[in-house]
């Protein structure tokens, strides 16, 4: 339980899951197993923007790393049904992956567009399989859900000189309140925390966790070196920030000062509560290029470790959200907020200006998580945005010495 | 964090300051207790050298060196790419256009 006396307890009715989680969204995921389906995918979910979510791979050539986070997001807790939409032909092993969400105790239909007949009957098929998905899905059960139960991702994105000063502490004191009241909080990542990993390293609540994220942070460092680029963009040099280990500073603070109980890789949920860092650096040689191409396919992985919500702070001014799961838009910069207030939730700039104080916006950043588990749309979703990214890459589960010993 | 009219110093020991706002040249802001002139356009979150920084000097900003100075920078100046480099990796911008990967 938060520390204000209704929060949690009076509005958030979760949809529990077999797994034992609850989800804050009931949606259907619609998958594309090859970019040859994608646009009968999005022709199927296009007259349910708010009930169904596109999501696939792309790639021909099976994935590892591809099947395990859609598996994680198909059977995701905001997700209630999923259609799987199949060229016929491709990599993606789509019965193995109709068989986790099916043992998951959610509805699921294949529609392979080489039997189906083409185009227009795939996507008739799929309408109308989703408008009987809906109808049951809004019979499901609900439970009322604690704060407590929430696991709360966080990316900076655009981020500029004012990220590192209003929204990233905002996110950080929120994480400190969310996880001393016995909630899970996910922070990322390795690329962009480089210069920080001896104070992370002091955070760690054992001495092997603290040994395993200078080794990660170390992979991180030489892994985009040998890309030749740091997770640094001009934007981020034209808002003010000089160098790789200035933004990690900043991106750094999100991270919040309490102790760091475990690592997690892509697609990996948290065993139990607490704070956890993503590493989202694959291991070995340079096969996949660059770890995440942009903010979204982080995003997915942020969700696919079991995110119900994700805080995006944003100094340049990004406008995305995500499939799956709500994004919340916490703007660093006064003048960006002043420029594209739509696309924000939270005005964090009023730090600067000192109308506000970093814990005054946080109280209003927790109050705002509620709210939107309790069932309000964030800008993002309001505006229709359910950008999703999933590109080639490996992740290996990280090992005990990454993860708290289970309660 | 202590506020100057503009400036904002992070932590004690910093040699930057963050801009709150746009800067120009003439302007003068109280800092610290002394006024540093302003020498050149300095933008929102972009950052000002607090105190003379010697060529090879680490830069400190909330307590943590973001990089090394890569020639002497003068009181009230503008810190950035031009003058500032990582200890880690180097920083693309698109004026930088051989950096590309």
């Amino acid at each position: 339980m938060h520390d204000l006396p209704d929060r949690g307890r009076d509005g958030i009715l979760g949809y529990p899951r077999t797994d034992g989680r609850k989800g804050i969204r009931n949606l259907v995921a619609v998958v594309y197993t090859v970019e040859c389906a994608h646009l009968v995918a999005d022709a199927i979910a296009a007259p349910f923007p708010d009930d169904a979510h596109v999501i696939g791979f792309g790639g021909c050539y099976p994935s590892a790393y591809a099947h395990r986070m859609l598996e994680r997001l198909c059977t995701h807790p905001n997700v209630g049904a999923a259609v799987l939409v199949s060229l016929g032909c491709e990599g993606l092993d789509r019965e193995r992956l109709a068989a986790t969400v099916a043992t998951s105790g959610r509805p699921v239909t294949t529609l392979v567009i080489q039997r189906e007949g083409g185009t227009r009957a795939t996507v008739e098929a799929g309408r109308a399989w989703i408008e009987a998905a809906v109808a049951e899905l809004a019979n499901h059960p609900r439970s009322p859900m604690d704060a407590g139960e929430l696991v709360v991702g966080t990316i900076c994105g655009g981020s500029d000189g004012t990220s590192g000063i209003t929204a990233n502490p905002v996110v950080g004191r929120v994480f400190d309140r969310h996880v001393a009241a016995g909630g899970t909080a996910i922070f990322e990542e390795t690329g962009e925390l480089i210069g920080c990993e001896s104070h992370m390293e002091g955070r760690a609540v054992t001495p092997g966790l603290g040994a395993q994220i200078m080794a990660r942070v170390g992979k991180a460092a030489a892994y985009y070196t040998r890309m030749g680029h740091g997770s640094f963009s001009p934007g981020n040099a034209e808002g003010g920030l000089t160098t790789q280990e200035e933004k990690s500073l900043g991106a750094y603070a999100k991270s919040g000062s309490g102790p760091i109980h475990g690592v997690v890789t892509p697609a990996q949920a948290p065993p139990t509560p607490g704070l956890y860092l993503l590493d989202v650096v694959p291991e070995g040689d340079l096969r996949w290029g660059f770890p995440n191409i942009n903010d979204n396919a982080e995003i997915a992985e942020l969700i696919a470790c079991g995110s119900h919500v994700i805080l995006f702070t944003t100094g340049r001014g990004s406008v995305v959200g995500s499939a799956i799961s709500p994004v919340i838009k916490v703007c660093a910069n006064p003048e960006t907020y002043a420029r594209m207030p739509e696309d924000m939730d939270v005005n964090a700039g009023r730090v600067l200006s000192g109308e506000a104080t970093i814990d005054e916006v946080a109280t209003e950043l927790l109050d705002l998580i509620v709210a939107t588990a309790a069932g309000r749309q964030t800008a993002s979703e309001a505006l229709g945005h359910r950008e999703f990214v999933l590109t080639y890459k490996s992740a290996e589960p990280a090992g005990p010495s990454c993860l708290p010993t289970l309660r | 964090m202590s506020r100057a009219a503009g400036l904002l110093r992070l932590a004690e020991g910093d040699n930057v300051y963050i801009a709150t706002g746009p800067l120009r040249p003439g302007d003068v802001v109280r800092a610290d207790g002394h006024d540093l002139p302003i020498t050149e356009p300095v933008e929102l979150g972009h950052k000002v050298a607090a105190r003379a920084i010697e060529a090879g000097e680490k830069v400190v900003r909330f307590g943590m060196p973001i990089g090394s100075a890569t020639q002497a920078i003068a009181a009230g100046a503008w810190v950035h790419t031009h003058n500032l480099a990582s200890d880690y990796i180097r920083t693309f911008d698109h004026r930088g256009g051989d950096d590309h990967a």
